[in-house]
């Protein structure tokens, strides 16, 4: 079989994306015909570099749902080796390819006859799942933590920025390969800490609704038991595992979470957390001295309800720019774990791992490497972008 | 300020005291230790004789103690074994319990034994640490100057032509990780198959003999990541130091713009990155061990790699000593040299 020139694997990767060039079509035609009516996500489209940036991270988006969800896009299994292609340059067809089978490698081989451009597309799968995921985490234990800091200020400031201070002098790298081996996970420890930071959320969600509802009582019941019943099912689930070291709620256990994935999870969370922190702290102490949170004060409104429903509304500009910039963050966090190879197993396609298996034949083979360095680059460079984006449009009124 | 910095420091020990000690119980944990006993003993031991090795060597004291031990401030354990031998943590090979001293922690510097290389901590750490530090110096050199002139440029005309694509190049060296950066600079310039082959794709030879050829790719990868995020602050500082009135003034009495720039915006407009040049040393420690791995350069983030991957839990420890005060005294300094460099901010 003849190997396909460059102009034939780009046009052979064009077609094969078609359904994202579709997805991205239509969420530009609606959103700049309805821009007007959207809020800061419609302003988002009259600068061009927030619509350079959203194009990119929703390309991915677009690629990591048909490739993940509906098995889309992908020419091959991502783990399936086929002999006679290892380390073949882009464009190598497969010898006597059944019906059925597609017939190039259109990235080529990895050293271990796989195929790049699907393990590329497949590794977008897990990235724009977790990284935004762990970001949501991650601010739901800032602002949790932040918030109450920067508004009461004294002791309890003191003593939970000085945690914030103890995780963030912390070397990365360290912290995760202290984390993140099997060893660890034998004493249960990141179970333990998904035990305290996953429970962030449901208390967030508890003190959002009792504050804003607790002169409602009906209203504020029905919310409140509703969100804690989903909620509270979710948290034991992910925190119980059947045969490890949590497992009293074996009972209600709805799914297990991967082990080595939950391990990544917790520790990008947690090296995430802090700064998260010391930004909504920021934000809540210099909010705290505008009139309309003496307003409320005045109007006796109690403390949570002025940090939940005050405080962090005018907060948001900032934190919306930070929470894209910081799911960026967290890609190359995901990215440095797969480097070294901690975490998540070593088949996985994920982009860091590939790269890392890549460069070790780096000056013979070089295209294993290059398309999944390639795409880690675009995401967060798209992720920058459209904060970029978001933050000018923002600070226009 | 002498009280300032007195007050500064004591937070600062008491902070290396309390991440030490994290890491001193996070690789000490049974697991690890029963993978030490595996593989200083004999790995077909069962859990009994893991146990009583682990007890002969003193490993299983109370977590406080062996800290204490570790840091030096607590005797040395000596321990009668159960297979009759006396064991002294501070006894040193060939001596006798007689001779040895009571304390040998960190403090008397007595850092340990590393079990992979055989070798003293102390001795290991300090080699590497110094072959990190070459390569910590050309990062610097070559980083710090491009990112000032960088940032400077583009923020002196804000919006300009220049402003957009000099950011355009900031955010791009932002959002490339040095694994992202360092694999694509290698198959371009050393790979065959693109054919120029301007850099060698190893700096294993630059331990001994640093040169362009060899050392150029490494620097530039660190220098890479880091350039745009100091260049940015620059920028914005620079910016706004623009916009300040004596800036104005200085226009209407005739300035040149060269002049303005050079002898009135600079001096302010570097308070801002000094800091953010301080605070990146712990994300370059980050970096010299994805580019010391990347580029097979055997110094300090080699070795926490080849500690931490091979369960050597003395040099970590040893590795997580340096790296947290080296991280904690650049945060002192940071925060004493705004002080010093900024008079509105007054610490009393």
């Amino acid at each position: 079989m003849e190997a396909l020139s460059w102009g034939a694997i780009l046009l052979a990767m064009f077609t094969q994306l078609t359904p994202v060039w579709i997805a991205l079509v239509l969420t530009y035609v609606i959103s700049i015909k309805y821009k007007r009516k959207l809020g800061l996500y419609g302003k988002l489209f009259d600068s061009t570099i927030g619509m350079i940036g959203f194009g990119i991270v929703m390309f991915w988006v677009f690629v990591g749902f048909f490739a993940g969800a509906l098995d889309m896009i992908v020419t091959h299994d991502p783990l399936a080796q086929i002999s006679g292609m290892k380390n073949k340059v882009p464009g190598t067809g497969i010898r006597g390819a059944d019906d059925g089978l597609y017939a190039y490698y259109l990235l080529g081989g990895d050293n271990l006859a796989r195929d790049i451009f699907s393990r590329v597309m497949a590794g977008s799968s897990i990235v724009v799942v977790i990284a935004p995921l762990a970001t949501v985490f991650a601010f739901m234990a800032g602002i949790t933590l932040g918030l109450p800091a920067g508004y009461y200020g004294g002791r309890l400031d003191i003593v939970l920025s000085f945690l914030a201070n103890l995780i963030l002098a912390f070397p990365v790298i360290l912290l995760f390969y202290l984390l993140v081996t099997p060893e660890i996970r034998m004493t249960g420890m990141p179970q333990y800490m998904a035990v305290v930071l996953f429970s962030f959320p449901l208390v967030f969600y508890t003190v959002l609704v009792n504050s804003r509802f607790y002169i409602q009582p009906q209203k504020r019941n029905l919310f409140l038991g509703a969100g804690i019943v989903v909620l509270g099912w979710l948290y034991l689930s992910i925190v119980n595992e059947a045969g490890s070291k949590i497992t009293i709620f074996n009972a209600i256990d709805g799914f297990d979470v991967d082990a080595g994935l939950l391990t990544v999870f917790v520790s990008v969370v947690f090296v995430n957390s802090p700064t998260v922190f010391r930004i909504v702290r920021g934000l809540a102490m210099d909010i705290k001295t505008r009139d309309y949170v003496a307003a409320a004060q005045t109007r006796g409104e109690g403390p949570w309800y002025i940090m939940l429903w005050e405080i962090l509304p005018n907060a948001r500009g900032p934190l919306i720019v930070d929470f894209c910039l910081r799911i960026g963050y967290t890609t190359i966090l995901l990215g440095t774990l797969g480097f070294f190879g901690l975490g998540l197993e070593p088949e996985s396609p994920n982009w860091g791992a590939t790269i890392n298996e890549g460069r070790k034949l780096l000056s013979v083979y070089p295209h294993p490497a290059l398309p999944p360095a390639f795409a880690l680059l675009s995401l967060v460079l798209g992720l920058n972008l459209l904060a970029d984006g978001l933050r000018e449009e923002s600070l226009k009124d | 300020m002498g009280l300032f910095i007195l007050r500064r420091f004591g937070i600062m020990v008491f902070t290396a005291l309390c991440l030490t000690f994290i890491v001193f119980f996070l690789t000490n944990l049974y697991p690890n230790l029963e993978k030490l006993a595996k593989s200083e003993g004999n790995f077909r031991m069962d859990d009994t004789a893991v146990s009583t090795f682990l007890n002969n060597r003193g490993y299983m004291q109370p977590l406080p103690v062996k800290y204490g031990q570790w840091l030096g401030v607590v005797p040395g354990y000596v321990i009668e074994g159960t297979d009759g031998k006396t064991r002294g943590k501070c006894v040193v090979p060939g001596g006798t319990i007689e001779d040895a001293p009571r304390f040998c922690g960190i403090l008397q510097g007595d850092w340990g034994f590393s079990t992979v290389f055989k070798e003293d901590v102390s001795m290991i750490v300090a080699t590497r640490l110094s072959l990190t530090g070459k390569l910590m110096m050309w990062v610097m050199i070559l980083m710090i100057p491009s990112a000032l002139i960088l940032g400077v440029l583009a923020g002196m005309r804000e919006g300009s032509k220049l402003d957009r694509s000099l950011s355009t190049f900031a955010i791009m060296t932002t959002a490339t990780p040095e694994y992202v950066s360092g694999v694509i600079l290698i198959a371009v310039f050393s790979s065959s198959a693109f054919g120029l082959k301007w850099f060698k794709g190893t700096a294993t030879s630059a331990m001994d003999s640093a040169n362009f050829e060899n050392f150029f790719l490494p620097v530039l990868t660190i220098a890479l990541y880091g350039m745009g995020y100091i260049a940015r602050m620059t920028r914005a500082s620079m910016a706004e130091v623009m916009t300040a009135q004596y800036i104005r003034t200085a226009r209407l009495k005739g300035v040149s713009f060269k002049n303005i720039v050079v002898k009135h915006a600079l001096r302010n407009a570097l308070i801002a990155p000094f800091t953010v040049i301080m605070l990146q040393f712990p994300w370059l420690l980050n970096g010299v061990v994805i580019v010391e791995t990347l580029f097979n350069y055997k110094g300090f983030g080699w070795v926490l790699v080849q500690a931490a991957g091979n369960n050597d839990i003395e040099l970590l420890l040893g590795v997580s000593v340096v790296s947290v005060v080296v991280v904690l005294v650049t945060q002192l300094i940071s925060d004493i040299g705004y002080v010093y460099l900024n008079p509105r901010i007054s610490v009393t």
